[in-house]
């Protein structure tokens, strides 16, 4: 989806000042938002892990902005229990690898609550946590949010952009359902690491309210002959690889980021599919039980005799996340590695 | 108590008979426990539950109807059907559905503690749990997080021995429970939890100051399960001597017995107390097993709001 034209001139922002409008807003138009978390918001802390929450103390104080002990599972767990009890926290975990702490209050506790009480009740709340491998090892570097997309109950999103992580972020906050909201640590600033491939990781985003809804893909590059989905920092690299195949083997990518991934925006993944009858799927997580394995078997359900060649994922090699900047380039799907997928599918 | 105690004797028989499906997890002799510290609650308080949660329903308010057409999986139960025995809750009480994952309550309460605190309702959450779960982290975090915080939130282990099987002797070295307390800055204190007196007073002090914004209160409520962990469960770890000396320490005779004692009721008046919940659940019964059973055609629209 293209970024709506702005009255006035257009801002450009980059994801943590988007996610900290997005938080900002919200707090402001509604006195149950609240934030939960580790270094937060200690004066000359962070905060948080990247920055995203700094100098909202100044204005919303400590009473809604709770600095908590290192207990992720107490971080969750009271995340549950506020939303239960009609508040809506955003809590916050520094790394999604961290998840792994809390899995009981995610998956046992937030996503069964309303089943449980025979849908009397209700669990809105936000757990934010950065995604993605970035030299930091295989503790700090996993992109765990299939797990999540497993699990009935829950929502999963995905940013990859200023303006979609803003929008989707509000509407996070007032989804009456807990959302699992990934970002990538490597999309969070504005020069763009030389990691993220030098991107300028601004978006344009209004000055005015909108909000952008959960289970709704965008198509962020159009195109004939294959389908590439893919979130986060996988989906610059379809992009990038989109332009040199168009360019050096005229080959059109349509590229289309899903940003929910439960639930999935069906209609778009599958318009699309049947147009170009072609479909890679890629992702930094592990590629066996991987979302994109659930994307391409209901794509074969749903569209198989539309296909022109195998469905490919261009996923994480099967292994923890490695440290040596050349080991980790050999994990994540690289635009080299969708490349080659492209054209195998495209030969 | 009585309530309780009868209620788990015909779900004994119930599930015996193939009416209740599943398993049940037995409250037959920590009465007191579950009533004492609901009495020292307002109806506006919160708990919450373990897979053991028949008792705490009843004593937050659920009505044996509704805990028994729930336990039968019927659409008029407490959940609809969709919680069971082991989920067992009504938020028109206070209760949320029982946690059975052991510790899982722990840090929930903590959330609503943090949303009564925040909006400075005044209200109080109370977290049952055994013994077995004070060894899980979700214990440690959560009581911890209270304590930092001055939640308005009351700790209440049911301290019954065994986890499961499992002796509690066998997985800590600290005897007492309530000691944990003080590694957090909270107060611990040890309670006959085969005492409804007892416990009421405890609970009645622990809930004031939780209100009053002194924070935790960690009860380590001694008591017995008379019954096995499941009811697959024939107690080969524990003596029939053991249990012998535990049963004489029933809260309901005891009670029975002190009410006799100081004239506050007489025989008569207790035999009617026993009629009366005699008839209540064989109309709750009557209602479970006449009740409709949930529509499977509604079941996906209850995953999310």
């Amino acid at each position: 989806m293209p970024t709506p034209e702005t009255p006035g001139g257009a801002r450009r922002l980059t994801i943590a000042e988007a996610l900290r409008e997005a938080v900002a807003e919200e707090m402001r138009r509604d006195e149950s938002v609240f934030l939960i978390g580790e270094d937060i918001g200690i004066e000359g802390g962070f905060g948080g892990a990247f920055g995203v929450y700094l100098g909202l103390t100044d204005e919303f104080g400590h009473e809604r902005i709770i600095d908590t002990p290192i207990s992720e599972k107490a971080i969750a767990g009271a995340a549950v229990g506020a939303a239960l009890m009609g508040l809506r926290p955003i809590a916050d975990m520094q790394y999604s690898d961290f998840l792994f702490e809390c899995m009981d209050e995610l998956v046992n506790q937030a996503a069964k609550m309303r089943l449980m009480s025979g849908g009397r009740l209700r669990v809105p709340l936000v757990m934010r946590a950065p995604v993605g491998a970035t030299v930091r090892g295989a503790q700090h570097g996993q992109s765990p949010e299939s797990y999540f997309a497993h699990v009935p109950g829950l929502k999963v999103v995905c940013v990859s952009d200023a303006y979609h992580a803003k929008g989707l972020l509000k509407s996070a906050v007032r989804d009456d359902n807990p959302v699992l909201f990934f970002e990538h640590k490597l999309l969070y600033g504005t020069k763009g690491r030389e990691q993220a491939g030098g991107l300028d990781l601004t978006a344009e985003v209004p000055e005015e309210e909108y909000l952008f809804p959960i289970g709704r893909a965008v198509v962020k590059r159009a195109g004939c002959d294959v389908t590439l989905v893919a979130t986060h920092v996988s989906l610059y690299r379809c992009l990038a690889a989109a332009e040199a195949l168009a360019a050096e083997a005229g080959i059109e990518c349509e590229v289309i980021d899903p940003l929910t991934l439960l639930p999935l925006d069906a209609d778009t993944l599958w318009t699309s599919v049947r147009k170009t009858g072609r479909l890679v799927i890629v992702h930094e997580d592990t590629l066996t039980g991987g979302w994109g394995g659930e994307v391409a078997a209901r794509a074969a359900d749903e569209c198989l005799y539309a296909l022109e060649a195998p469905i490919k994922r261009v996923a994480a090699l099967d292994v923890p996340v490695p440290y040596a900047p050349v080991l980790e380039q050999a994990v994540v799907p690289t635009s080299e590695r969708i490349t080659t997928a492209v054209l195998e599918v495209c030969r | 108590m009585l309530l309780v105690r009868r209620f788990e004797e015909r779900v004994y028989y119930l599930f015996l008979e193939g009416e209740i499906p599943g398993t049940v997890h037995q409250y037959q002799g920590q009465e007191a426990v579950a009533v004492g510290v609901c009495d020292a609650l307002e109806a506006s308080d919160w708990i919450t539950s373990t897979h053991r949660p028949h008792g705490h329903a009843l004593a937050k308010g659920v009505t044996p109807r509704a805990a028994m057409a729930e336990l039968y999986g019927k659409e008029t139960g407490c959940c609809r059907g969709r919680g069971g025995s082991m989920h067992l809750g009504d938020p028109d009480v206070g209760m949320l559905p029982a946690i059975a994952i052991v510790g899982g309550g722990n840090t929930v309460v903590t959330g609503l503690g943090l949303a009564f605190k925040l909006q400075r309702t005044g209200q109080v959450a109370a977290c049952f749990f055994g013994e077995g779960a004070t060894n899980e982290g979700a214990f440690h975090e959560g009581l911890n997080f209270a304590a930092v915080q001055r939640l308005p939130v009351v700790f209440v282990c049911e301290n019954n021995l065994y986890g499961a099987s499992t002796p509690w002797e066998r997985v800590s070295l600290v005897p007492s429970v309530a000691a944990r307390a003080g590694a957090y800055g909270a107060t611990g204190q040890v309670v006959d939890g085969m005492d409804v007196l007892a416990v009421r007073q405890a609970a009645a002090s622990a809930v004031a100051a939780a209100r009053a914004g002194e924070g935790p209160t960690l009860l380590d409520c001694r008591t017995y399960r008379f019954v096995g962990h499941s009811r697959s469960d024939a107690r080969g770890y524990r003596s029939r001597e053991e249990e012998e000396e535990w049963k004489l320490r029933d809260p309901i005779v005891r009670l029975r017995q002190q009410l006799l004692e100081d004239g506050s009721a007489d025989e008569a008046a207790l035999e009617a107390v026993g009629g009366e919940v005699d008839a209540e659940l064989d109309d709750a019964v009557e209602f479970a097993r006449s009740s409709p059973d949930p529509d499977p055609a509604e079941l996906l629209t209850d995953a999310y709001a």
